[in-house]
């Protein structure tokens, strides 16, 4: 699997020959640094080490910035690992948006954006207790049953309830790559992509 | 640089389109693909909104087709657009007219400006 860091730019879209409305997701990606290959024989598996996004050296610990160093480039604010890149790599080499090809599909992970505290429905899809009339109040939202009575006598684990939404890790599969401006090191992907404006995702092919 | 402006201009080609907006009537001349055939098909009616901006803007026009009142949303750019004619320049005090979804007949008429 090879990949690339970068960076969530903005939406929008465009048509295509047969006048079609293409949405899109402009994403600023690379140009990342080699920082380390891990081998079978000292890590005790095969994976490349990347990293992307500039960093103060003031901001840096000490021993991300010997890390750093080590590769010969400046201190680097985003490191993932990737095994089994097709192209072969060496320690301070960079990778761009050359690795991609315009019309291939590629997957997408990033954190999406995060919702706060929220209620079964926004959280889980329930679709609440009841109708708006026949005397009910308050039921609209709520999640209902939580189980039986005496047996079990208790909730199970994993009863999907209210709470924390949202900042999750989240993979977007199958996303088309339309275009690719290599000077600008930017891709357009097909539809849209987790998280935030300006946050890190990782692009997988 | 805004990036996402980089990207719209390098793959939007901007249109020349007439000045028009809200409470004007226009004819809507739209390209439609039947089989192999392509013909034309024209859509008049008042301007209700024009909305977003540069390269993702639409406009909703609204018209009554057999009594049953038909809006529909175009985005200006859309290259199936062969071209847009403005009809009647209206007087209107808003951006967005949505009241006159409320009216019909006489009292959907739109004032027109005087040139």
């Amino acid at each position: 699997m090879s990949g690339i860091i970068g960076k969530k730019v903005g939406m929008t879209s465009y048509f295509d020959a047969e006048g079609r409305n293409i949405p899109c997701t402009v994403v600023e990606a690379g140009p990342c640094v080699v920082t380390q290959v891990r081998t079978e024989d000292h890590d005790g598996y095969a994976a490349v080490q990347i990293a992307y996004g500039e960093r103060k050296e003031k901001n840096t610990p000490a021993a991300l910035k010997g890390h750093f160093k080590k590769a010969g480039t400046t201190p680097k604010r985003k490191v993932v690992e990737f095994k089994g890149f097709e192209k072969e790599l060496n320690l301070g080499d960079t990778v761009t948006v050359d690795i991609f090809t315009e019309g291939e599909y590629c997957d997408v992970v990033g954190v999406s954006k995060g919702k706060g505290h929220q209620g079964v429905v926004k959280r889980h899809g329930f679709a609440g207790v009841g109708g708006r009339t026949h005397g009910q109040h308050n039921r609209l939202r709520a999640p209902g049953s939580l189980g039986a009575a005496s047996y079990p006598s208790r909730v199970f684990k994993g009863m999907r309830m209210a709470g924390r939404m949202g900042g999750d890790t989240v993979k977007a599969f199958n996303l088309q790559i339309m275009k690719i401006i290599p000077e600008q090191n930017l891709l357009v992907l097909r539809g849209s992509v987790p998280g935030a404006k300006g946050s890190f995702i990782t692009i997988e092919i | 640089m805004d990036l996402v402006k980089f990207v719209e201009e390098s793959l939007v080609e901007k249109r020349e389109i007439p000045e028009f907006k809200a409470g004007d009537t226009v004819t809507v001349v739209y390209k439609i693909k039947e089989g192999n055939k392509e013909r034309e098909q024209l859509f008049q009616g008042v301007v209700l909104q024009r909305k977003g901006h540069e390269n993702t803007a639409t406009f909703t026009v609204r018209k009554i087709s057999n009594g049953v009142g038909v809006e529909r949303i175009f985005p200006t750019n859309s290259p199936k657009i062969s071209r847009i004619e403005v009809n009647k320049r209206g007087v209107v005090r808003r951006a967005r007219i949505f009241y006159l979804r409320k009216f019909s007949g006489k009292k959907a008429r739109i004032e027109e400006k005087r040139v």
